[in-house]
């Protein structure tokens, strides 16, 4: 038992399945609201999974600031009461931009706890609902409002700290930290879900606005309105009803300071590299077995850091590791093929779900334009705040 | 063109602490007009902002409050040019972490020179500054800045 939590013997392997998937196009979307998008969701993934509303036991639904964002609590009965589904037992799981990872941890815990067989795990944001000043509010409170926001400190300045250091610290180039958000845009450019399906240059990275200096437009994932949902179930339910199930091999989480200023190091999250050894130790596999991720690049810096705490590459050369195009499709280990957070837009709760979903798409091979050959084993990890939540989970085909 | 999609809609900040009523800047004013932080007897570590529980020694510690001296270097910085409401007026304005001497990180602004005098490493000191003005009740809120030293 590791001081993390789930990891024996008994809970390794073939126990919980992802059986269906549900996704809403991503980006602005005035004419959907909350409780539109979640239900859209929702249905087109119990279709896909070929079962009825009847057979769910559970819900869990990441959702980050519905309060702020729309005026709405009690996100757990209204998403239960939207679906049909009144009556069931149903949770809103919170960790800021990491809810929704956390609402896929929560329903596959609860099928390996033996609790239920069938469980849908989703999430939703509507951000584009509010003026982007209160939109900005309740993104910042995922930081440490006293001490980081109070002063001025922004998002992309958070992480800004962070690649400065990075840069410092290791050499790393503004030119390498720009070539994620190149990559992430052509591989968003071959999913029809995508806020931006258009591809950018290296020069429109580099000459985009400053925003928080390293740091510029072209470095920032967007505001984006989009719901997911996909459906797990019991080992034996899975190979009963589905022919292409995709297994979750692990599901950890770990967590670091809330403020960045309280960590060791600027370079390092260790909530991540936590999480990641965690999976690897249930999974039973290592770094160089993951096939293919996707990562939490809320700004391009976040994708070096999470691709050196998965260890693809070693702590610091996460720049040169991207500037050989070991992440683009067809490299060693292909990161973000969905587009990620900055391709594929950041509707925050519902990001860990759609990460989710683009691992299941690739281990059914059913990803087309952006399919990894051979795809057997996938990893997601999903980051809250400035690192203080990370969430990783590990996928298989057979 | 990308321009016209990307909308800069972005990751900034404005006024979650407007949103929070008086009693709570009121309450931080000694740490904030001060930098009053805390310490552990029992490990002597120092900590800003102040913590109740040590969290090396946990309940085993012995917090007492402390007072920073309110020197430091520079640990790493950004230029802001996307200001949260508040701050507007502001930009483009450093925002530094700050090494204290007695050990802890601090997030706050690097004040009385041109953004791009700052640099890490350059030596710093503490000075009492308006944060930003605002708030239900339009009060002006005050705390710590840095400045170079020479
Ligand atoms: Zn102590």
């Amino acid at each position: 038992m590791s001081i993390l939590g789930i990891t024996n013997d008994k809970m390794t392997g073939k126990k919980v399945a992802i059986i269906g998937v549900g996704l809403t196009k991503f980006g602005e979307l005035w004419e959907k609201s909350y409780r539109d998008l979640i239900t859209e969701a929702g249905v087109k993934a119990i279709s896909d999974a070929g079962i009825d509303g009847i057979d769910v036991q559970e819900l869990f639904v990441g959702s980050m600031s519905p309060g702020l964002f729309a005026a709405q609590e009690h996100i757990g009965a209204l998403v239960a009461d939207y679906a049909g589904l009144t009556g069931i037992p149903a949770t809103r799981v919170e960790a800021a931009c990491a809810s929704g990872g956390l609402a896929l941890r929560q329903a596959y815990t609860s099928i390996m706890a033996g609790r239920n067989d069938i469980v849908v795990a989703g999430g939703v944001e509507k951000m584009t609902d509010v003026p982007t000043g209160l939109a900005m509010t309740a993104l910042m409170g995922a930081g440490d409002e006293e001490w980081e926001a109070f002063n001025g400190a922004t998002f992309p300045a958070l992480y800004a700290l962070m690649a400065r250091r990075h840069m410092m610290e290791y050499g790393t180039t503004i030119e390498q930290i720009s070539m994620v958000s190149v990559k992430n845009h052509a591989n968003a450019k071959h999913n029809e879900y995508a806020q931006f399906q258009f591809e950018v240059s290296l020069e429109d990275v580099l000459n985009s606005a400053k925003v928080a200096e390293p740091l510029r437009l072209l470095h920032c994932s967007p505001i984006t309105d989009g719901a997911a949902a996909v459906i797990l179930a019991s080992e034996k339910k899975a190979k009963e009803i589905c022919d292409n199930p995709v297994w979750i091999t692990a599901s950890a989480m770990a967590t670091d300071t809330l403020a960045l200023s309280d960590r060791k190091s600027l370079t390092q999250t260790n909530s991540a590299i936590l999480a990641a050894k965690d999976a690897y130790k249930q999974a039973g596999v290592g770094a160089k077995d993951i096939d293919f991720a996707e990562v939490h690049d809320c700004f391009a810096i976040a994708e070096l850091l999470a691709i050196e705490a998965l260890g693809f590459c070693k702590i610091g050369a996460g720049g040169k590791y991207t500037e050989d195009g070991h992440t683009k499709i067809g490299g060693e280990h292909p990161v973000n093929t969905s587009g990620g957070l900055k391709g594929k837009g950041h509707p925050v709760g519902t990001t860990g779900i759609a990460q989710a979903i683009e691992a299941t798409l690739q281990l059914r091979g059913t990803a087309g334009k952006r399919q990894v050959k051979d795809a057997n084993i996938g990893l997601t990890h999903n980051v809250g705040g400035s690192g203080a939540t990370a969430v990783v989970h590990i996928y298989r085909r057979d | 063109m990308w321009e016209d999609r990307v909308r800069p809609r972005l990751f900034t900040y404005t006024g979650g602490t407007k949103m929070k009523g008086l009693a709570s800047y009121w309450r931080l004013i000694p740490q904030r007009y001060n930098l009053i932080g805390t310490e552990c007897n029992h490990c002597k570590q120092k900590f800003f902002p102040p913590r109740k529980i040590c969290p090396t020694c946990r309940r085993h510690g012995e917090i007492k409050s402390y007072k920073f001296k309110g020197v430091g270097e520079i640990y790493s910085y950004t230029v802001i040019h996307a200001a949260p409401d508040g701050f507007e007026f502001q930009k483009p304005y450093a925002l530094g972490l700050i090494r204290l001497v007695e050990g802890p990180l601090v997030t706050a602004q690097i004040v009385d020179c041109k953004p791009d005098e700052v640099e890490v490493g350059k030596k710093v000191e503490m000075v009492f500054r308006k944060i930003f003005a605002g708030g239900k009740e339009g009060t002006i809120r005050y705390g710590y800045k840095f400045k170079l030293v020479d």
